[in-house]
Formats: C-alpha cells, sequence, structure tokens
C-alpha cells in the first residue's frame, strides 16, 4: 500500500489473482494504491497486516488518503487484476480466489460510496499496473499483449 | 504441536524437508535423465523459509517470466505443490525432452504438455519421498501450466500460505547438465498436515 501525489506514480508488479485498486482525489490529486491478495480478513487466523485484504486494506489506504489531505466524498477508483491463474484452482471452491478479490473490492468500494470508473479484472494473465494521480490513468500491462490504459 | 506455525518449526524439521527435498531431487534427477536421454547433475537442495517478496527477487524479479507448474495434494495431507522455473530454464527443458529446438519465443501445446509432464515427474518424485518417510498416503492431482510474470505465479502459493503466514517455504533445486535447468518447489501443506507430517517423522 502507498499514496502519493503528482508527479509521483505508483507501480504495482506482477498481479495475479490479486487485486490491485487505486483511490484518488479528483480534485487534490492525491492518490494511493492498495494490492490486496485475500477477499475477507475474518476467514483466516494471522490478519495481522491489513494491505492484505479487501475488506481491511481499502478502508486503510482512504484512511491514508485523508490524513494527506484527501477529501472521500471526491475520490473515486480503478481496479485492475483478480486472474485465475491456474485453471483448476476455481474448481476447488465454488468460485476462484481471484474472482473473490474482485467481489469482496467493489464491495468495500461501494460501502465507502467511492465510484469504480474502470476495471480490468479477471482472465487468466498477470498484470502489472501503474498509477498516475495526476491524470487517473491507471495503465496495465501484460505478458505478450500491448500496454492498455484505463 | 498443532498450533506451530511455520515460523516456528525447528531447525531438525527443515533438516527433515531438507532431506526430503534432496531424496525427492534425487529421484526426481534419475527420472529427468531418462526422460531427456542425457546425464543431469544436482546440487544439494537448498530450504529457505522466505517472504512472499523475497521469493520473487530470487527468481530475478517480479516482472520475470517464470513458468509455473501446480498441481494440488490430496490424501492424508492436504495442500499444494508449485514447481517454478525460469522461461529459460523451462525452455531448455523442453527442448531437450522433445529433442528439437524451437525458434518461437512461445511454448506450442505440444511443449507445454511436454512441460506438464515435466513438472509432474519432478513433484510426483518429491511427493514419492514424502510418502515413503511418513507413511501418508498422498494424491496428487492432475498439474496445471501457467507462465507468465513470477510475481503473478508466485501470487498463487502465497495466497494459501497468506492464510496462515506471510512467508513460505522454497525448496531451491539445481539440476545441470550443460544448461541451467534449476527449478523451486514451494511446499504448501495446511496447518494440519503439518503436524501430521511432523507426527509421522517422530517429532
Amino acid at each position: 500500500m502507498n499514496v502519493c501525489k503528482p508527479p509521483e506514480l505508483i507501480t504495482t508488479i506482477g498481479l495475479g489473482s490479486c487485486v490491485g485498486i487505486a483511490i484518488r482525489d479528483k480534485h487534490s490529486k492525491i492518490g494511493g494504491l492498495v494490492h490486496v491478495m485475500l477477499p475477507n480478513s475474518k476467514e483466516v487466523k494471522s490478519s495481522g497486516n491489513l494491505a492484505k485484504f479487501a475488506d481491511t486494506g481499502i478502508p486503510e489506504l482512504v484512511k491514508r488518503l485523508e490524513k494527506m489531505g484527501a477529501l472521500r466524498s471526491r475520490m473515486v477508483a480503478k481496479i485492475a487484476g483478480g486472474a485465475t491463474m491456474f485453471a483448476f484452482q476455481s474448481k476447488s471452491e465454488l468460485t476462484g480466489v481471484g474472482d473473490r478479490n474482485v467481489a469482496a473490492t467493489k464491495q468495500a468500494l461501494k460501502a465507502l460510496n467511492i465510484p469504480i470508473l474502470a476495471e480490468d479484472c479477471g482472465a487468466n494473465y498477470g498484470r502489472t499496473v501503474t498509477f498516475n494521480p495526476e491524470t487517473g490513468d491507471y495503465e496495465v500491462k501484460a505478458v505478450g499483449k500491448p500496454p492498455k490504459v484505463i | 504441536m498443532s498450533e506451530m506455525t511455520i515460523e516456528q518449526m525447528s531447525d531438525q524439521y527443515f533438516d527433515v524437508l531438507k532431506e526430503i527435498g534432496n531424496i525427492g531431487a534425487g529421484n526426481a534427477t534419475t527420472a529427468l535423465s531418462t526422460m531427456l536421454g542425457t546425464k543431469v547433475d544436482m546440487k544439494v537442495p537448498k530450504v529457505r523459509l522466505m517472504e512472499f517478496k523475497e521469493v520473487g527477487t530470487t527468481l530475478g524479479g517480479e516482472e520475470q517470466l517464470v513458468a509455473g507448474i501446480y498441481l494440488v495434494v490430496d490424501g492424508d495431507i492436504h495442500g499444494s505443490i508449485m514447481f517454478v522455473q525460469k522461461k529459460e530454464s523451462a525452455r531448455a527443458m523442453v527442448q531437450k525432452l522433445m529433442g528439437m529446438p524451437s525458434d518461437s519465443d512461445d511454448f506450442t501445446e505440444m511443449e507445454l504438455s511436454a512441460l506438464k509432464e515435466i513438472g509432474n515427474v519432478i513433484t510426483g518424485a518429491y511427493l514419492n519421498s514424502l510418502s515413503t518417510l511418513t507413511n501418508l498416503t498422498i494424491y496428487p492431482s492432475v498439474p496445471d501450466v501457467c507462465i507468465d510474470m513470477a510475481g503473478a505465479i508466485l501470487s498463487v502459493p502465497a495466497i494459501e500460505f497468506g492464510a496462515i503466514s506471510d512467508k513460505m517455504l522454497l525448496i531451491q533445486t539445481d539440476f545441470t547438465d550443460d544448461d541451467d535447468l534449476s527449478g523451486y518447489f514451494i511446499l504448501v501443506p495446511d496447518e494440519e498436515s503439518d503436524a501430521k507430517i511432523l507426527h509421522a517423522l517422530g517429532f
């Protein structure tokens, strides 16, 4: 999890079934990115690392942005990741952890009243993302695919 | 004992896992050598407990392209096992197996299938030694293969570990002939299985 102001950028490399959530205050251009691995901190024993879970990582990021002077009412989000890297991963449970991460992310953002402007989620490949809080551009790169900006 | 987390594992348990890794890698080397029809050497495996982030670095950075072969384990113990190699090492292995060079940078269906088989043999050898030493019944699933950024591939076992700890157990195995064919095992037994393995080994 990290927060920044322009002209800094934030990047996270190699998102698999994890989800990278970029949140930004449109007005002050303060932005942040959190990389969550699991949907729910309550389902596991060692939930000390808040940034690891969608249900705790997203509120924590919002809190840090607010500390820097961002206003929640002006915050918008873009999300990427949540892939299913191995085909049989999804068979062991009803839905794979990637899909559950995306669902938990959307739920957490909804609870905070932060709209999702764009997303690039699912499928079966890893993503490297770079967030520019100045413009709100969220660049998604994947192996063997042209980079795209959402 | 069932309360023991991976961080608290004793040096002795590490030695045991290393030894299992050693025997497993030995079996795998023999199997590989037979499959590839060449002499294959191996080094003593290194067993390390490391942070999820460090594992990516060990493999050459989180954006390094790697081939991951992943399968789940059932029976007396539950968990998953992954064999991961740099893409070039995987390519070198597949070409040796198929006996023909490929000019394409991508793997064909056939090559992916060969890679899966290599992963199957290697993880099978490891699981066999674990099963023999512990007398536990272990059924591996059919493996699946994925080639992508190290960070994305490693997040799969990391998430399984993530439910328990931020660290994972990595066993580095260096197979060598002329090319670097080294690879890494990542073992993810669930907590209950850790206790069972320890118990079966007399701890």
